[in-house]
């Protein structure tokens, strides 16, 4: 049986503004270590909602979260933000580089900030992921400077940075051209052959067809 | 190992924008820069005056104050006693008053044995005229031990022409302000005539002349001795009208004077009480000068409250970002306090040299001529609690105008921003 690595049970989830809606309605799912998850369905189903509930970005909800076995529900601010660091790798549709940092000093924010490693050998793991992104010859750019699927490429090797439990993708191709999404779409192949755990909301049916697993949503019901 | 991270990335974000960063902290500096300068020029114009006003005032002065005690009377003699009149005297006079101390030679010997007094100068002093042809010159002579009046006002730094000691081997000799001298068209050696108010008169021969850079001092003061003076007032040897002290602490003054009143039962005034108008002088220039700078530095806090501001509503991606990649609420309070902390230190170091090269050079410009200051530069303490109260008021603008928008970032819901 392999490892459970996330496990949510009875997650209802309300907008308060401007009215009271429920957007997430008994949403209960366990996915396992090394799996490929995608979320799919229309724009407004509440699957970038999901997506960041599961992340512990958001914490206005009820049911329960559990990641590798902690329960993230509940926790404060301060412990979830180290739990995120250590634990959670986040790619987004929008790049979101720091502009005025290098391409290194990108990647290597997050593990700085985890402080379990010295520089040096931050340094050299982030190029390694940089060289695995095929990143590498524009280490030492301003992150502002790059290309959107070049920058796309960084924030996936930012996420690997601490070697992450999950990796959470919230539409990573949604902002790039065929040419980079294809790209894209190796990178992940090659994460999901090297075991990693992944959750990635998406529109791009070719991109979900990669996945060990598809959750098909609706009106904030999983739908299966 | 936390704080490495945070400060680098406060360290990039500031030396992103230069010219923010460099305006921000240019207000800091002008801010802090003219605290010193005020204050430094502010304290060297009280300390000035407290010279002048202490080179005239002895720490205590003890003295025959006149009393309009009117419990006995003559008119009861004039009208005979009777048992059931009341007599109304209107507007009494006293009949005869003698202004000196009584004993003054026991109590100057009893003070010399006191602990804390360092000098015991004893006078005898009234106003008299000098005639200059028909002009007649009122001025204040006073009758003194020209040695222990040299230890309490230091006479000998202030003699334009002459020594005190003078006073003492010279027969009837006199120290004219020089101001006085030239007004009676007098030098060393030239004779004045003394006129008391008896009628009473006294030729002196003047052996010296002194500046002291005070009007009244030098233009309505003169010195003889002690015997001379009695003389020419025809009063006895003992006849002392003021006892004048220098304590060792001056600052004990005030609690000294009442017990020494107390003990001769005579009048004692200690110097912080007759200048209490120079005091209130200094209280108003300091709560001035701390009232404008503390305006100065508001402006430069309400400055980087502005930029910071404005920093991070630009930053508001990234700080969604560094929130999702585990920074928590803390480190982004840190990252962006920091920047203003940082901004106010260097901002507030460069003040304190702005403010310490300003006021040397002020120090440096000359006073405006005048004839009754005595006075060559503009005067300028170089006091360092200035430059650290300075160091201290930055600091403490910049964190609370840092701080707001700080927190501000980090409530930062990053959802909200990630999502679009």
């Amino acid at each position: 049986m392999q490892q459970e690595v996330l496990k949510a049970e009875k997650l209802n989830k309300y907008f308060y503004e401007p009215a009271t809606t429920q957007v997430l309605y008994d949403i209960s799912l366990s996915i396992g270590e090394g799996e490929f998850v995608s979320i799919m369905g229309k724009s407004g189903c509440g699957k970038s909602t999901l997506l960041y509930l599961l992340s512990t970005l958001d914490t206005s909800y009820e049911g329960t979260v559990d990641i590798t076995g902690v329960r993230v529900t509940g926790l404060n601010e301060n412990d979830l933000a180290g739990f995120r660091n250590e634990h959670i790798g986040f790619v987004f549709q929008f790049h979101y580089l720091l502009p005025e940092f290098t391409v290194l000093e990108n990647v290597m924010l997050p593990a700085l900030k985890l402080g379990k490693l010295n520089r040096e050998a931050i340094e050299q793991h982030a190029m390694d992921r940089l060289r695995q992104m095929d990143m590498h010859e524009h280490a030492k750019k301003l992150s502002g400077k790059l290309s959107g699927g070049q920058q796309q490429r960084v924030a996936i090797a930012r996420a690997l940075i601490n070697n992450p439990r999950i990796i959470m993708a919230d539409e990573p191709t949604g902002n790039l051209d065929s040419a980079n999404t294809a790209i894209v779409f190796s990178i992940f192949n090659q994460l999901v052959q090297e075991g990693n755990t992944i959750i990635a909301v998406t529109h791009d049916h070719d991109f979900a067809r990669k996945s060990t697993r598809i959750l098909q949503m609706a009106d904030g019901r999983l739908t299966l | 190992m936390i704080l490495p991270v945070n400060l680098k990335i406060m360290k990039i974000h500031l030396l992103s924008r230069k010219r923010q960063t460099i305006v921000a902290m240019l207000g800091v500096t002008f801010g802090i820069g003219m605290f010193i300068l005020m204050m430094s020029f502010m304290k060297g114009m009280n300390d000035f005056f407290e010279d002048i006003m202490l080179s005239v005032t002895p720490d205590i002065r003890i003295y025959n104050d006149y009393k309009t005690d009117y419990s006995s009377s003559i008119t009861k003699q004039f009208l005979g006693q009777q048992q059931n009149n009341w007599i109304v005297v209107r507007h009494p006079r006293p009949k005869q008053i003698n202004l000196n101390l009584k004993n003054a030679p026991g109590i100057i010997e009893d003070l010399k044995k006191h602990n804390d007094v360092q000098v015991v100068s004893p006078l005898v002093s009234a106003q008299v005229l000098f005639n200059y042809g028909p002009v007649q010159l009122a001025t204040i002579l006073d009758g003194v031990d020209i040695r222990e009046e040299d230890r309490l006002f230091g006479l000998s730094d202030k003699m334009a022409s002459g020594r005190p000691e003078a006073l003492l081997t010279a027969n009837n000799g006199i120290l004219l302000g020089y101001k006085l001298a030239g007004k009676l068209n007098v030098t060393t050696g030239d004779m004045v005539t003394a006129t008391a108010p008896s009628g009473a008169q006294l030729r002196f021969r003047v052996v010296g002349m002194f500046k002291f850079g005070i009007a009244t001092m030098d233009e309505y003061k003169a010195y003889v001795s002690i015997t001379s003076m009695q003389q020419l007032l025809g009063k006895s040897r003992d006849y002392i009208t003021d006892i004048r002290l220098k304590l060792k602490d001056m600052d004990e003054a005030a609690a000294l004077a009442p017990a020494l009143a107390k003990k001769y039962g005579y009048k004692a005034e200690d110097w912080e009480t007759v200048n209490a108008s120079v005091k209130a002088g200094n209280l108003i220039r300091d709560t001035f000068t701390y009232v404008l700078s503390f305006t100065l530095l508001l402006i430069a806090g309400f400055g980087i409250y502005n930029i910071m501001n404005m920093v991070i509503i630009g930053k508001m991606k990234d700080i969604a970002i560094l929130k999702a990649e585990g920074f928590a609420r803390k480190d982004i309070i840190q990252i962006f306090l920091s920047q203003s902390l940082v901004i106010g230190l260097i901002g507030a170091m460069a003040g304190l040299l702005l403010g310490f090269v300003l006021s040397y050079a002020l120090s440096k410009v000359p006073w405006p001529e005048d004839e009754f200051i005595v006075i060559k530069h503009f005067p300028v303490n170089f006091d360092t609690l200035y430059y650290v109260v300075g160091m201290i008021f930055g600091l403490l603008t910049t964190g609370l105008a840092g701080l707001l928008p700080a927190l501000k970032a980090s409530r930062v819901d990053p959802v909200a921003i990630l999502r679009g």
